[in-house]
């Protein structure tokens, strides 16, 4: 029986099943990412009447004083966020790694509150709260007199968008912090160092890629971030005007294209100086029992120090949440520092004229979220499981998908797929409903990817070994014994791709061909636009709100849960030895 | 440099409701190797963090050169400490590694330089003062974090459990180098570890930890030789522990435990006791033997039997016991096996009564 096939067959009858895997994948991401973002660049390069290759699209574009501004803008906000965004976040993080105090839970919190709603549902309602007749100025007027225009043009970007993600940089630097092994501070102090020393030597530098990375993250939001100067009126910045050139002039227009081999550079840029910052520096340095810097509890002064600065940065972070509840319960909302009265009308006027795009949304997030994790989970067993040459280049194309814009996607997808037709829609594959949930599908496929390939690099080859040596082929191995253990991390992946995507605006706002195929943050978008559709549009707004609180919730209680079982598995383990 | 010593005096710490320390007092000479030995969790560790000052303060008083460093925070102490995890910053080469420790005390540049060649070249690793702590194995490491400890000339040095991420063969060998450099810089040394044979090969005198007391202080052979309870018995080395009492009968001392074993001995105090004695030093011979008329038999059954190499170990039933004896093994020698009934005999000398 073992001597019917030869070692040679056998090998590669199981390399048979992944081959063809790749090879599908392989075409679905040249088809949906690759060739339409070369060919987005190829068109920027070329000549439009001639289709030669040139570079006066550029000279176009550098030449024209409004290009030229929008482009300052958007580096402009994009740093300046980083640096409100570093103010919040560096704070917070030190806080929790450095003292012993309660905030500690409200600080985690305030890391997962900002993310769970996308910047421009926001925008509007903090134009109500802190814009030049909202709220806190009405106040500030009455009380000393004075008004503050933090919600004026691009400081209104910047404040949203700083506050929306410095939660990046909290995360990252806190992880940073965290990992640093006890004995790397306490032998600088044994050498002498204390104070503000010890910080600017030892800890700083530790933790310094931890926040180069999270920095760099927020950046590059920031800087392709569509939907949130749309909503501010904001137009002179550059992905806006990628929108607003191909939307209104049309998708043969250069300008669009130009814009979007910028971004994708400055991406790419970013991304760059962040794998460079933690490059060779893997500083996990913890040993068993020794991770995090040494906590100390807080003076009472320092702790009333310590909540003021949590308080007031929770307050902040949580007012587009506060405002846009306020919005979608109020009658009418003008010149005054709270609705005049309370109603549900907008509720019943949204789930009555809007419950399209919540079933629109459910249905795109769902299945790009089902296929981000059947292509996330066979990516990550052909890099970590099989020997087919060239495996890693799957990983590195789809996590590519980080550094292409949602405009950019957008615009690379009319371009390409305007002329191939769907055989049984009958019509443009670009203007076909389930090219947004391909969209979605790249898009969110890095996140549901890094959550697989970690499942599966938690997963002990030998376990694989055992049930081959018990008779079960590859594929059955794989159904019995990986899917399952990767079940956790494959179902967090899921729900992080579902609610990440059930709020994308920048890509679907490109590919929505019609009102009926529009998704919730499409619909949001729409309400928004006009005085009397800010109630619905809020009232919209806070049901995306729930959608996404729940998945996440959902995520974390899974994550949660597998870390315990892992936990309890090691120590097991650790016993028998 | 001049050596200093250390006194720690009635020294006990808690975490939270665990009581760690439990009033230990010790006393180390100016320039003297001394070792801290105990298992997990005895508390030696956690000594030796709070003579460097870390971890919460402890009650009672721990003097270095003579002067009380209560409230002294770590950076203050001059004390030199090389961490289990050897604790080498990633971000910064084996030089500046080193040359740290010069710069907080604020030494000049050249003479900074010139310290940190030497304390290269006496650990041997002039030629990696460039490389990242990453780029060196784990021997070289551990070299690094000595020669920053030492590059400071600290009045004293805190090892823990320095060679305890080394291989075997490594690990010998970086205890003499350590043992070699500890006599050249007749630097008063604290060594934390659990391998008796490591503290056997380098302090002058030890002191042996169990459960947040010190058990007993003194020269490595001394404490082997002459153990004063159970605990320091067993932990140093193998042991046979009887328990007991002795009894005194026509005039005659003896031991004799719960299932009736009797061991005669020397005149000493009659009461509760344990008696201890080594497994190679018991002899065997067949039941008929006669034995010297001064030495104690035991008769026993032969249980099990392993060959060690350089001895043969028994495991040999007498009473309710399980004695282990050793027996050097030479070629084409005549063995016992399982089963055989054996007489153990014991010089009265080999025999340590303890108190209980």
């Amino acid at each position: 029986m073992i001597f019917k096939g030869t070692n040679v067959s056998l090998f590669s009858r199981a390399q048979t099943g992944p081959t063809v895997a790749a090879v599908l994948i392989v075409a679905f991401l040249l088809a949906f990412l690759v060739v339409p973002v070369l060919q987005v660049i190829y068109v920027a390069f070329q000549d439009t009447n001639t289709g030669a290759l040139t570079l006066v699209n550029f000279a176009d574009f550098f030449s024209s004083s409004l290009f030229r501004e929008s482009f300052y803008n958007s580096f402009y906000v994009a740093a300046v966020s980083v640096l409100f965004a570093s103010l919040f976040a560096v704070p917070l993080a030190y806080f929790t790694t450095r003292f012993n105090f309660s905030g500690a839970v409200l600080i985690q919190t305030l890391g997962i509150v900002p993310l769970i709603m996308p910047p421009f549902v926001g925008a509007v309602a903090m134009k109500l709260l802190f814009g030049a007749n909202g709220s806190v100025n009405l106040l500030l007027d009455e009380w000393f007199g004075v008004t503050v225009p933090i919600m004026e043009g691009l400081n209104g970007v910047i404040l949203v968008e700083s506050i929306h993600y410095f939660p990046f940089i909290l995360i990252n630097l806190s992880a940073a912090l965290n990992n640093i092994d006890r004995a790397m501070e306490e032998s600088a102090q044994n050498l002498g160092s204390s104070g503000f020393r010890l910080f600017r030597r030892i800890v700083f530098p530790l933790a310094m890629p931890g926040y180069i990375a999270g920095a760099a993250l927020v950046f590059i939001k920031v800087f392709d971030d569509l939907g949130t100067p749309l909503l501010l009126d904001v137009n002179k910045m550059l992905a806006p005007q990628a929108y607003l050139r191909i939307s209104s002039i049309g998708i043969s227009d250069p300008m669009g294209y130009v814009i979007s081999v910028i971004l994708i550079g400055f991406s790419l840029f970013a991304l760059w100086t962040s794998t460079l910052a933690l490059r060779g520096k893997d500083y996990a340095t913890a040993q068993k029992g020794g991770g995090g810097l040494a906590k100390r509890d807080l003076r009472p002064w320092e702790k009333v120090g310590c909540y003021g600065v949590v308080i007031f940065i929770l307050a902040l972070v949580l007012s587009p949440h506060l405002g846009l509840l306020l919005l979608s319960f109020g009658t009418v909302w003008s010149f005054a520092v709270l609705p005049d009265g309370f109603t549900l009308a907008h509720y019943q006027q949204m789930f009555g004229s809007a419950s399209q795009y919540i079933a629109n949304t459910l249905l795109y997030a769902g299945i790009a979220a089902f296929l981000d994790i059947v292509l996330g989970t066979a990516i990550a067993y052909i890099v970590w499981r099989t020997t087919l040459k060239g495996r890693q280049w799957l990983d590195y194309t789809a996590t590519a998908a980080l550094a292409v814009p949602g405009v950019v996607l957008g615009i690379g997808y009319l371009r390409t797929f305007n002329d191939v037709n769907v055989p049984l829609a009958d019509q443009p594959l670009a203007t076909w409903w389930f090219v947004i949930v391909i969209a979605l599908t790249i898009r969110r496929l890095p996140y549901a990817l890094r959550a697989c390939v970690a499942a599966i690099q938690q997963i002990s080859v030998m376990l694989e070994e055992a049930a081959e040596n018990l008779g079960a082929t590859k594929q059955r191995t794989v159904w019995r014994v990986v899917v399952p253990l990767m079940s956790g991390g494959i179902l967090a992946g899921f729900i992080t791709s579902f609610a990440t995507a059930s709020v994308e605006l920048s890509a679907t706002i490109m590919l929505v061909s019609q009102d009926s195929d529009a998704p919730l943050a499409f619909g949001i978008y729409e309400f928004m636009q006009s005085a009397a559709g800010r109630g619905p549009g809020a009232a919209l707004g806070v049901v995306a709100v729930v959608i996404v609180t729940l998945a996440t919730y959902l995520s974390h209680r899974i994550i949660a849960r597998s870390e315990r079982r892992r936990t309890a598995e090691r120590v097991v383990y650790e016993t028998a030895n | 440099m001049e050596s200093v010593g250390i006194v720690i005096e009635d020294v006990s710490l808690a975490f939270g409701s665990t009581e760690v320390l439990k009033g230990v007092n010790l006393d180390i000479a100016p320039g003297e190797f001394f070792a801290f030995l105990g298992p997990s969790g005895s508390g030696k560790s956690t000594l030796l963090r709070a003579i460097a000052g870390f971890g919460p303060q402890p009650r009672g008083r721990i003097l270095i050169g003579g002067k009380d460093v209560a409230g002294l925070p770590p950076w203050h102490r001059d004390v030199g400490m090389v961490f289990q995890s050897y604790a080498l910053w990633p971000h910064m080469t084996v030089a500046q590694n080193v040359a740290f420790g010069l710069e907080e005390r604020r030494v000049a540049r050249p003479e900074i330089k010139e310290r940190v060649a030497e304390a290269l070249a006496l650990v041997g690793l002039e030629e990696y003062a460039g490389r990242r702590p990453s780029q060196l194995s784990g021997g070289q490491q551990q070299r690094v974090a000595l020669a920053r400890t030492i590059v400071v000339r600290p009045r004293v040095l805190l090892l823990d459990e320095p060679l305890s991420n080394l291989d075997a063969n490594l690990r010998v060998q970086m205890r003499r180098e350590l043992l070699a450099l500890q006599r050249k810089l007749e630097l008063t040394t604290i060594f934390v570890t659990h391998d008796q044979e490591e503290a056997n090969t380098t302090s002058d005198r030890m002191a042996v930890l169990d459960d947040g007391i010190i058990q007993q202080v003194g020269p490595p052979m001394s404490l082997y030789d002459q153990p004063v309870n159970p605990f320091v018995a067993g932990f140093l080395g193998t042991a046979n522990i009887l328990r007991g009492t002795i009894e005194e009968s026509n005039g005659k001392t003896a031991f004799v435990s719960g299932d009736g074993t009797r061991v005669a001995l020397d005149k000493t105090r009659s009461g509760p006791a344990s008696i201890v004695f080594r497994p190679q030093n018991v002899s065997l011979a067949s039941r008929q033997t006669e034995t010297g008329e001064d030495n104690v038999t035991l008769h026993g059954t032969i249980k099990n039997k392993e060959f060690l190499g350089n001895i043969i170990r028994y495991d040999i039933t007498v009473g309710n016991h399980t004695i282990i004896v050793d027996q050097n093994h030479h070629r084409d020698e005549a063995q016992f096996g399982p089963n055989d009934n054996v007489a153990l005999i014991v010089a009265p000398e080999h025999i340590v009564v303890l108190a209980d």
